[in-house]
């Protein structure tokens, strides 16, 4: 095999180009799922349970059918057979669904019917007209219930408990100790698309206008599913409407492809966005207790984070909040550890940073807290704890370029001066401010994924592979790395994506898409252009022949020979002298175990917040936000901060504005809607600034791209809830931070 | 959405006669009726829509100086117009302070005066709910009800009146004028919400059809244009419901206060006119003490009605808040921030 | 009373047959006349994505029995553009980035251009800010769309003087 060199400098990969399905996207021509309307096409409306616990006793299906336009009432009575029970778990990340098995209720907005109509308004009304009976029972929705277990693993897999050093001479060795709790609420993604799905039949073959983060797991599931080939499973998802995690194959999507079986007919369903407080998934609330010993030094002596949470009655999500503390500050004793409850709720899952979300804004307010106890500036006190080895597993950084973003985020926030005491801040017109700051951290991972490219004989690129965007860019980066790969310009490959007939590009989460994808892409790129330099090579015509030890780059459509600029042959000629019309070049993507075992992976960032406070009122806002990244090579550096500020107001999100309200006695979510659940407005941020830090990888994955999806919001949430301690003196536990806590 | 008839009548008096009809309701916007449908908290047999009346939609001077306001006057046309910032700015601030402007654009005068509660109980029916399903109960009591009325309520309903506009509207002494199957009438909006006591489904005095056809502004409330602020507190900066609020409006002379007007919103079934603290702020001199004395009595009478205690001394707060801007002086233009605590502070909170 | 109703869509007259008085300007948009650009986020008024312009003001589509609008004009993200031409608070929303996933875009963008046709905020970012918060964004573009609609409020104002 000849030698390809790499070509980073002057490529596509790296430039911060406008985001390439921004047309579609402003002139509304970018379709979703529910945009799809195929011929003969019904409606379907799901009926949701009122109650958490019991079963439904009847429903009035007489009344639903009756009202003009009902075509159909699905219930466990003639809801078409499955094959696989919708309780099997055994496609991976998959959660037990409710598909009208039986009459059994198990959280509140369970289905528990579905009226197919010809219009929208008579699929909503019959639903409606159903009218429920139930035989309800009491119900447990809070952390408070009894019951409290040892879970046998919490987020994928990861052991309950984890320590190493001796946490009672950690403890004992401390000059200072805190011990604190802190409380995250129930949260809901709400991704502005909700979930939803146009489902047509035809035979056994399935076709799906569909959003979603995995195709392959969702085609796998489905056709065990249905007992039907994953082969005949078409699904369309160019764009997802958000995702946050929340939108791997849900139950609802299933009961409209269950619909479309029932009637015969093509049938689009779609949650209100009530119905999305329920079957789809949210975060977990949890209950953190910190304990950290420090020497006089200010040097961390123990840190212990217990994490108390809760998962569905009848199915296992632990939230694993204690993750940072197991990777972020160096201390001789760390242990974490996890008990659980089964709450009559809908089962947890993955939500923008599971885990570090929760666990990072606990563990930063901690250790402000100790900061604080130790009289040491915030900032200081975490470079005095700064883990220069994971420090409980011992291994390197695979890269870390945290101390660079403490210092270049410090420095643009004006953080140097602030004074140590709380209240000592007003604004011009007396209002407090607050300076606080927050690590940032989210690990980087690698899932699995296929990808192919072609260069043609007219020497444009062909590239695809089953990608997902989600608004994170997908079109625009992958486009970017198969273009790098290729040596062409952008403009001369097309990239083909968001379709399940693709090669599989695995799933988008974890914010590891872009390094797995891309990976595939790069690898795919690679060989394309391996296969085409050997064609030149063995060529005698080709200027590059018997160029085999010297080895060639890929540049500007040509194969140009690495140590001398004048030899160098077209994609075109090459392959017409082949008298081929393209080469192929597959690859494929996933986890380097080897290096894996050798280094710890993260990005890093560190956030700094500004709140000003209204002494008498407690009505806050967040006024100035600057976080600063290390994520390892960055794709494209305008959507890269396009997400990192997405993160961020998802941070101040967390600590300020989302709250599911349950009500204790009937387990409804009483704001399962966007006016009373809150998430930020405009307004609420005047002030927002990301600096990406240059930090290469070389042991992450061949890109040397970590993810950024998620790290946004972990220190951002910990940053806002330390500024509110530094405005007003009140250390906030609770949250999101209610206006009593501020009043004064 | 339940199925419906749907009139469209043409003269105000064939829409009275159709709202008569027992499960008509009136439409406006529908920015408030249609959402309520939606959720199945109203079902209407008949929908009466008022959008292509004549002889609603008009602003008209009154000779005393105030302002007459047809009932399908859209909210940004009226926080817009010349004459309402001019002289009842406090008016225009409290109408910009609420909903979007999306929903300002279309939501009516008229209908937002019969805005319905955001009680999460009354908005789910599966609740008990003695407004929305008389009798049933009240699950608000007991659950989650921190932002519950203060002031006003009963044992058989804790909801609060979602408005902002009325909260200003009570304070200034709007009249509401009214067309019904008895002939024309008018009542003070202050008057216009009832207090829930045994009926809370009955929230206004209105009578089965009987419409809102329009709103005065009397020109002595004008009066107080100089010194006159609306202020809010939300759980977001824009786009939410208060959770207190309060409007002000101050006539200064010689340093001393003559007359003033107070009324709090997010406290009761009904916007709250404080008139005991307008009557204690009357001879002092403007400033905290006095504000705070006046605020003090605006909530004598509170108690809590659930997890929310903490709002008695946040109104008392938005109080002297909104009595503190109204004595500063209105701005020259309303802020960027209509009502928000964020918005420029003249003076600044020192001292 | 007939169900029929005359809109002016995106320039373009029409009478339409109503199957039901409950059909949503939003729904008679995205169900039965394939304008699929307005998008459904919360059907409730509370999230801004099937913001439109009616009569020339912006309002959510979701909250208006289109029944009740007859001879109204309506504008929705499909009739912005003038052919290959973006308006100005396109193009503003692709060059600063302000979308992500792209389902609030078309109600942002109506409600910009809504925004700027009142006249009330200028080029004054925090009247901007409160201007656009009607519209959720949950991948929370705020920054890009502030401003988008700032530098598009600008170009349209020197074409204006131009002109």
């Amino acid at each position: 095999m000849v030698e390809v060199h790499r070509l980073r400098h002057g490529s596509n990969a790296g430039q911060p180009i406008t985001r390439r399905d921004g047309l579609l996207k402003v002139t509304g021509m970018a379709r979703y799922a529910a945009d799809n309307h195929p011929p003969g096409m019904l409606h379907a409306v799901i009926a949701a349970a009122r109650i958490a616990r019991g079963r439904v006793a009847a429903l009035d299906v007489a009344a639903a059918r009756a009202h003009p336009g009902v075509v159909q009432v699905m219930t466990p009575g003639n809801r078409p057979a499955l094959a696989l029970h919708p309780d099997d778990k055994s496609v991976p990340f998959s959660f037990r669904m409710d598909l009208l098995q039986d009459d059994r209720v198990r959280y509140a907005g369970q289905p528990i019917a579905v009226v197919i109509a010809e219009t929208l308004e008579a699929a909503t009304e019959g639903a409606a007209l159903l009218a429920p009976r139930y035989e309800a029972e009491a119900v447990e929705v809070t952390l408070d219930a009894p019951g409290a277990f040892v879970p046998e693993a919490v987020g994928v897999g990861a052991p309950p408990e984890e320590h190493h050093g001796d946490m009672a001479a950690g403890l004992a060795a401390a000059t200072r100790r805190i011990e604190a709790t802190y409380e995250t609420p129930m949260q809901f993604h709400n991704a502005m698309e909700p979930h939803g799905v146009v489902a047509a039949w035809d035979g056994d073959a399935l076709s799906l206008d569909m959003p979603t983060q995995g195709f392959a797991l969702t085609q796998m599931r489905l056709a065990a599913m249905f007992g039907i080939p994953a082969e005949g499973i078409h699904i369309r998802s160019p764009f997802l409407g958000g995702g946050f995690g929340s939108k791997l194959l849900t139950g609802p999507q299933v009961l409209g492809i269950l619909a479309a079986r029932l009637v015969g007919q093509p049938v689009k369903l779609v949650l209100t966005r009530a119905q999305m407080y329920g079957p789809v998934t949210h975060r977990a609330p949890t209950r953190q207790t910190l304990r950290l010993g420090a020497a006089a030094d200010g040097a961390l002596t123990a840190l212990h984070h217990h994490v108390r949470t809760a998962t569905s009655r009848f199915d296992d999500f632990i939230e694993p909040a204690a993750g940072a503390s197991h990777t972020l500050y160096a201390a001789p004793a760390i242990a974490t550890s996890y008990e659980a409850l089964r709450l009559d709720t809908g089962t947890p899952g993955f939500m923008r940073a599971p885990g570090e979300a929760s666990g990072s804004l606990a563990l930063e307010v901690a250790m402000d807290e100790m900061a604080q106890a130790c009289g040491m500036d915030p900032l200081d006190f975490r470079l005095r704890n700064y883990a220069e080895v994971e420090p409980i597993s011992g291994k390197p950084f695979s890269s870390k370029a945290l101390r660079d973003c403490y210092a270049e985020g410090a420095a643009r926030f004006g953080w140097a001066g602030r004074p140590l005491a709380p209240r000592s801040m007003r604004d011009a017109e007396g209002r407090l401010v607050g300076w606080g700051i927050g690590t940032a951290t989210f690990p980087a991972m690698m899932f699995q994924a296929e990808a192919r490219a072609e260069i043609r004989r007219d020497g444009t690129g062909l590239v695809e592979t089953g990608a997902h965007d989600m608004g994170q860019g997908a079109w625009t980066a992958f486009a970017q790395i198969a273009a790098e790969s290729l040596g062409l310009d952008i403009g001369q490959v097309e990239f083909r994506s968001g379709r399940s007939d693709l090669p599989s590009a695995g799933i988008a989460g974890g914010s590891a898409h872009t390094a797995t994808a891309g990976s595939a892409i790069q690898a795919a790129g690679e060989q394309a252009i391996a296969r085409l330099a050997e064609l030149a090579l063995a060529d005698p015509r080709s200027p590059l022949f018997g160029a085999d030890n010297i080895g060639v780059v890929a540049r500007g459509g040509r194969l140009v020979r690495w140590d001398d600029e004048s030899r160098r042959d077209s994609f075109a000629d090459i392959l017409d002298r082949a008298g081929l019309e393209s080469v192929e070049g597959r690859g494929n993507a996933s986890a380097d175990a080897e290096a894996a075992s050798r280094y710890a992976m993260h990005s890093h960032g560190a956030v700094f917040a500004e709140v000003t406070v209204d002494p008498d009122l407690g009505q806050l806002r967040v006024t100035r936000l600057v976080g600063a990244f290390a994520a390892g090579r960055i794709i494209n550096p305008r959507l890269v901060k396009s997400q990192y500020y997405g993160g961020m107001i998802w941070g101040v999100s967390f600590a300020l504005h989302e709250r599911a309200a349950l009500d204790h006695r009937s387990g409804r979510v009483m704001n399962a809607d966007l006016g009373e659940y809150h998430v930020p407005v405009n307004a609420d941020i005047p002030s927002i600034e990301a600096i990406l830090v240059e930090e290469e990888d070389p042991h992450v994955n061949a890109l040397g791209v970590k993810g950024v999806g998620e790290i946004g919001i972990t220190g951002t949430a910990g940053a806002v809830a330390n500024a509110i301690w530094h405005a007003t003196g009140v250390r906030v536990r609770r949250f999101p931070v209610a206006i009593e806590a501020l009043m004064g | 959405m339940n199925r419906f008839d749907y009139v469209r009548p043409r003269t105000v008096a064939e829409a009275v006669a159709a709202g008569a009809e027992p499960g008509s309701a009136f439409l406006a916007a529908g920015t408030n009726l249609l959402d309520l449908m939606k959720i199945g908290v109203a079902r209407p047999a008949r929908l009466v829509d008022l959008n292509h009346l004549p002889g609603l939609s008009s602003i008209e001077a009154l000779p005393d100086g105030g302002l007459r306001i047809g009932a399908q006057i859209r909210n940004a046309d009226l926080a817009h117009h010349a004459q309402v910032v001019r002289r009842f700015p406090a008016v225009a601030e409290a109408l910009l302070s609420g909903a979007s402007a999306q929903l300002r654009n279309a939501a009516t005068v008229g209908g937002n005066l019969l805005q319905r509660t955001r009680c999460s109980y009354f908005q789910d029916t599966a609740s008990a709910c003695n407004k929305r399903a008389p009798g049933s109960g009240c699950d608000a009591r007991g659950g989650d009800n921190r932002l519950h009325a203060v002031l006003g309520w009963s044992e058989s309903c804790i909801a609060t009146n979602p408005s902002d506009f009325c909260v200003a509207l009570a304070a200034f002494d709007a009249v509401v004028e009214i067309e019904g199957p008895a002939g024309r009438r008018e009542i003070p909006l202050r008057d216009f919400h009832r207090l829930p006591g045994s009926t809370p489904d009955r929230e206004t005095d209105l009578a089965p059809g009987e419409l809102i056809v329009a709103l005065r502004l009397p020109g002595e409330a004008a009066g107080f244009a100089p010194h006159s602020r609306y202020v809010k507190l939300r759980e977001r900066t824009s786009y939410a419901f208060a959770v207190v609020s309060a409007a002000a409006g101050l006539r200064i002379e010689d340093g001393r206060i003559a007359a003033a007007r107070l009324a709090l919103g997010g406290v009761a079934a009904k916007p709250w006119r404080a008139t005991a603290a307008e009557a204690a702020l009357v001879g002092a001199a403007p400033g905290a003490d006095a504000f705070r004395a006046a605020a003090g009595l605006a909530l004598a009478e509170a108690k809590p009605s659930g997890d929310n205690a903490f709002k008695i001394e946040l109104a008392r707060r938005i109080a002297v808040r909104a009595l503190i801007l109204a004595a500063a002086g209105t701005p020259a233009r309303l802020p960027a921030l209509p009502a928000s605590p964020f918005a420029p502070i003249p003076g600044g909170l020192h001292g | 009373m007939s169900l029929s109703v005359t809109l002016t869509i995106n320039h373009v007259p029409r009478t339409i047959d109503l199957d039901d008085p409950r059909v949503t300007l939003l729904d008679l948009l995205r169900e039965r006349l394939n304008l699929t650009g307005t998008k459904k986020g919360c059907d409730r008024g509370q999230c801004g994505a099937c913001t439109i312009l009616l009569d020339g003001r912006r309002v959510n589509a979701c909250l208006a029995l289109a029944i009740s609008h007859d001879g109204a004009e309506v504008l929705t993200i499909e009739g912005l553009a003038q052919g290959d031409t973006l308006h100005p608070v396109q193009a503003a929303f692709i060059a600063h980035d302000a979308l992500q996933c792209g389902f609030c875009t078309p109600g942002q963008i109506m409600s910009a251009v809504g925004l700027i046709g009142e006249g009330q905020a200028g080029t004054d970012p925090e009247r901007v800010r409160e201007g656009m918060s009607g519209n959720l964004c949950r991948c929370a573009a705020y920054r890009g769309i502030t401003e988008a609609v700032v530098e598009a409020t600008q170009a349209m104002t020197t074409q204006q003087e131009a002109a």
